[in-house]
C-alpha cells in the first residue's frame, strides 16, 4: 500500500503530471470545482448543479445517452471508413468482409448498426422526458428548437446510412422514402403545381430535375446516390450535428442548467 | 387427443380473435379509446402494482406469441429488433414520466412540497454528476457490445434493382409517415406533414403560453399539452410504426399479427371519394326510395361558361366539408370549448395552434373514416395531383 502510495506521489509531483493536471486529487470542494472547470470536456458542466435535477428519475440520463450513443457512432463509423468503399462494386463485399473480419471481431459494423438504432430510440425518449417535465417552457424555448433540428439531422444521419451496405434492404428503404420528394409541391415532378412551372411548352420540374434528382444525384438510387449518400452521412451531417450540439450544450447551462421547479 | 385437440383450437380461436381485432376498424378505436383510459386513470394505472400487473401481461403475451411462426418471423427479421426495444421502452418511459406526474399532483393536492423541490440545493459535479455519468455510459457501452455480439445487425441480399421486395418497407422510423400515405397524396404525407411535424414542434414552446409545470413532472397542470403530445407521440408516431411493422404484408395489406402474410390475398374493398359518395350512391339511394329528380353520375360540364371547371363542381362537396373544418370550425371552438385558451393566446398564436391541430386530427380522422366508411378522398382533384 505505501509503495503504492509512493509511486503515485511520484507521479503526481512530476512535472509531467502536474502540466496536464492543473489542480491536485480531487478531494475537497477546491480541487473539485477546479476538476471540472480546467478540463475542457467536464466543463461542459457547470461546476455545481440542483440536486434535483441529476436526480437519474428526473432526466433518465437520456441527453446523455444520446450524446453517448453519438460519440460512439462517431468512433466506429471513423473506423469503418477506413474499410468501407462507397462504390456499387464494392460497399456490399466490403460490408461482408467486416463482419468476417478478425481485427474487429466482427463487431465494428454490429455496434455501428444497433447503436444507430439505438440513438434513434434514445432521442425520442430524450425529448418526451422534455416534454413531460414542461423543460421547453420560458427561458429554454430556443433550446427546444435546437433539439427538434438535431432531431430531424439523426434521423436523417440514420437514413442516409441505411443505404451504405448496399443490400436489398438499403436500395428499397432509400427508394421508398426518396420517392416522396417526387411530390414536393412545385419542387417534384409528381407535386402539386410543378405541371404549371414551364417555359412555353419546356417543362421546368421533370424527372431529371426536380427535389428527388437533386437527393439522389439521379433518377434512380444508384452510384451517385450512394457516393452522395456516404459524403453526408459521413462528414456534412455530423459536422452540423457537432456544432449543433455544442450549441445545445451551451443553452442548457445559459439557461439555467437542467430546469426544476421554478 | 381430443383434449389436445380441443385446446389447439382454443388457441387458434384466441388467435384469430387476435387477428380480427387487429382489423384496422377496431384497432384504431381499441389504441385510442385505452389511450385515452390511460390519461382519465392515470393515478390508478401508473401504480407500480398495476402497472407492473400490466407489464408482465403484455411481456407474456409477447412472448407467448412468439410460439406462432409468422409473429415469430417479423420478430425475428433484424431490422425488426429495435422496434421491440422501442415498445418496451417507450411503455417504460411513458410509465415513469407519468408516475412521477401521478405522485406530484398528489403531493401539490395534499399541500406538499414537489418530488423535484429544493431547487436551490446544489451539488457539485465531480464527483455527483460526472460518475452517474460514468455509470450510464459503461452500462450503455457494455449494453451495445452485447448486443452486437448476441444479434447480427441487418443485412440482406446484395442491391438488385431488378428485384422488387413486397411489401417495400421505409426504414422503421418512418414507417408513420409511410402508413400516412395510404391516407394521403405523396405531397401531404410525404413533405407536407413532415414540414408540419417540425414546424409544430419548433413552436410548441411559443404556442403552450400555460407558465405552470415548467421544470417538475405534473399532469394536472397541463392535461391539454400533455394529452396532446402523447397522443401524437404514441399513437400518430409509435403505434403507426407498430402498425406498419406487424400488421403490413405484401402490396401494403392489412395483414393480423398471426396471419401468413399472402402475398396473393386480394386487396380489401374498394374505397370511394366523398364526390362519388355524394354524386354517386346519394341520389342513387334516393331513387331507390322513389325520389327521382336527381340522377347519379359526376358532373362533367364546366359551369358559368367555362369559369368555373368541372372539377370544381364535382369536388365541390369536399370543399365545403374543408372549408368548414378548417375555416369555420376554429371560429367556433375559440367561441366555445376553446374560450379560455384563444383569450390566453391571442389571434396569431391560435391560428398556427389551428394548422397544426387541424392537420394533427385529420389524421385519426381520415384513418377512422376509411377503416369504418370506405371513404377515400375527400377532394381528389387528379388532374392536379391533388388529393386531400
Ligand atoms: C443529438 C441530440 C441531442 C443531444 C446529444 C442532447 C443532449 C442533451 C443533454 C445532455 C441535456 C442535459 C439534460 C439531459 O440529459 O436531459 C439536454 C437538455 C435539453 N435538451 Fe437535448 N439533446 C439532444 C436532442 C434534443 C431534442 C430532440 C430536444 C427536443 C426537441 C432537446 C431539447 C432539450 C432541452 C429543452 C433541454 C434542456 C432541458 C432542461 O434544462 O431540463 N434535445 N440535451
Amino acid at each position: 500500500m505505501s509503495i503504492l502510495n509512493q509511486v503515485g506521489n511520484y507521479f503526481r509531483d512530476s512535472q509531467v503530471w502536474g502540466s496536464i493536471m492543473r489542480h491536485g486529487v480531487p478531494r475537497d470542494r477546491r480541487t473539485r470545482a477546479m476538476a471540472v472547470l480546467s478540463n475542457v470536456f467536464l466543463h461542459l458542466h457547470p461546476v455545481a448543479v440542483r440536486k434535483s435535477g441529476i436526480r437519474l428519475s428526473f432526466t433518465w440520463c437520456m441527453g446523455g445517452l444520446t450524446f453517448f450513443l453519438f460519440l460512439a457512432e462517431t468512433v466506429t463509423g471513423v473506423l469503418l471508413m477506413f474499410y468501407y468503399r462507397p462504390t456499387v462494386e464494392y460497399a456490399y463485399v466490403d460490408i461482408i468482409n467486416l463482419r468476417n473480419s478478425v481485427v474487429t471481431l466482427g463487431l465494428l459494423r454490429e455496434i455501428h448498426r444497433w447503436g444507430a438504432h439505438a440513438m434513434v430510440i434514445a432521442i425520442w425518449l430524450h425529448m418526451l422526458r422534455v416534454f413531460m417535465t414542461g423543460s421547453y417552457k420560458p427561458p429554454r424555448e430556443f433550446n427546444w428548437g435546437i433539439g427538434v433540428i438535431l432531431l430531424v439531422l439523426t434521423l436523417l444521419l440514420s437514413f442516409t446510412g441505411y443505404l451504405l451496405p448496399w443490400d436489398q434492404l438499403a436500395i428499397w428503404a432509400i427508394t421508398v422514402g426518396s420517392n416522396m420528394a417526387r411530390a414536393t409541391p412545385f419542387a417534384g415532378h409528381e407535386g402539386p403545381g410543378a405541371a404549371f412551372l414551364t417555359i412555353g411548352d419546356v417543362p421546368l420540374v421533370h424527372a431529371g430535375s426536380d427535389a428527388r434528382f437533386g437527393l439522389l444525384a439521379g433518377t434512380f438510387v444508384g452510384p451517385n446516390a450512394l457516393l452522395r449518400f456516404y459524403v453526408l452521412h459521413c462528414i456534412f451531417i455530423p459536422l452540423v450535428v457537432s456544432v449543433l450540439i455544442a450549441v445545445h450544450f451551451w443553452r442548457v447551462r445559459k439557461d439555467g442548467g437542467i430546469s426544476g421547479p421554478l | 387427443m381430443i383434449y389436445l385437440l380441443a385446446q389447439d383450437s382454443a388457441i387458434e380461436r384466441i388467435k384469430s380473435l387476435i387477428n380480427a381485432a387487429c382489423a384496422p376498424e377496431f384497432f384504431l378505436p381499441i389504441t385510442i379509446v385505452l389511450f385515452v383510459i390511460t390519461l382519465v386513470f392515470y393515478r390508478k394505472i401508473t401504480l407500480p402494482a398495476v402497472a407492473g400487473i400490466l407489464a408482465l401481461a403484455f411481456t407474456a403475451f409477447y412472448v407467448v406469441s412468439m410460439a406462432d411462426p409468422d409473429f415469430l418471423k417479423i420478430i425475428k427479421k433484424p431490422d425488426n429488433v429495435p422496434i421491440t426495444m422501442m415498445i418496451f421502452l417507450v411503455g417504460f418511459f411513458c410509465w415513469l414520466s407519468l408516475r412521477r406526474a401521478a405522485v406530484n399532483d398528489q403531493r401539490m393536492e395534499r399541500g406538499e412540497p414537489l418530488e423535484e423541490a429544493g431547487a436551490d440545493d446544489k451539488v457539485l459535479v465531480w464527483p455527483d454528476l460526472v460518475y452517474t455519468e460514468l455509470i450510464a455510459l459503461v452500462l450503455c457501452s457494455v449494453f451495445l457490445v452485447v448486443w452486437a455480439i448476441v444479434l447480427k445487425a441487418p443485412l440482406e441480399q446484395p442491391a438488385n434493382p431488378s428485384v422488387i421486395p413486397n411489401p417495400s418497407k421505409a426504414p422503421w422510423y418512418f414507417l408513420g409517415l409511410q402508413e400516412m400515405l395510404v391516407y394521403f397524396d405523396p405531397w401531404i404525407a410525404g413533405v407536407l406533414l413532415p414540414g408540419l411535424i417540425i414546424v409544430g414542434l419548433i413552436a410548441l414552446p411559443y404556442i403552450d403560453r400555460n407558465p405552470r409545470g415548467n421544470g417538475y413532472y405534473t399532469f394536472k397542470d397541463r392535461p391539454f399539452a400533455i394529452s396532446l403530445y402523447l397522443f401524437g407521440f404514441l399513437i400518430l408516431w409509435c403505434v403507426l410504426i407498430v402498425v406498419g411493422t406487424f400488421l403490413r404484408g405484401p402490396n401494403w395489406n392489412l395483414f393480423g399479427p398471426y396471419e401468413y402474410w399472402d402475398p396473393h390475398r386480394p386487396a380489401a374493398l374498394v374505397n370511394v371519394n366523398i364526390s362519388d359518395a355524394f354524386w354517386i350512391y346519394l341520389p342513387a339511394a334516393l331513387n331507390d326510395r322513389g325520389i327521382t329528380f336527381w340522377s347519379p353520375g359526376l358532373p362533367d360540364q364546366p359551369a358559368l361558361g367555362g369559369w368555373i371547371p368541372a372539377y370544381i363542381i364535382r369536388e365541390s362537396p369536399g370543399i365545403v366539408l374543408l372549408g368548414f373544418y378548417f375555416f369555420v370550425l376554429p371560429v367556433i371552438l375559440a367561441k366555445t370549448v376553446f374560450k379560455k385558451l384563444y383569450t390566453e393566446m391571442g389571434f396569431e398564436r391560435y391560428l398556427v395552434f389551428w394548422l397544426l391541430l387541424s392537420w394533427t386530427a385529420i389524421m385519426p380522422i381520415k384513418m377512422v373514416l376509411r377503416w369504418m366508411f370506405n371513404i377515400k378522398y375527400f377532394l381528389a382533384i387528379t388532374e392536379y395531383f391533388f388529393n386531400v
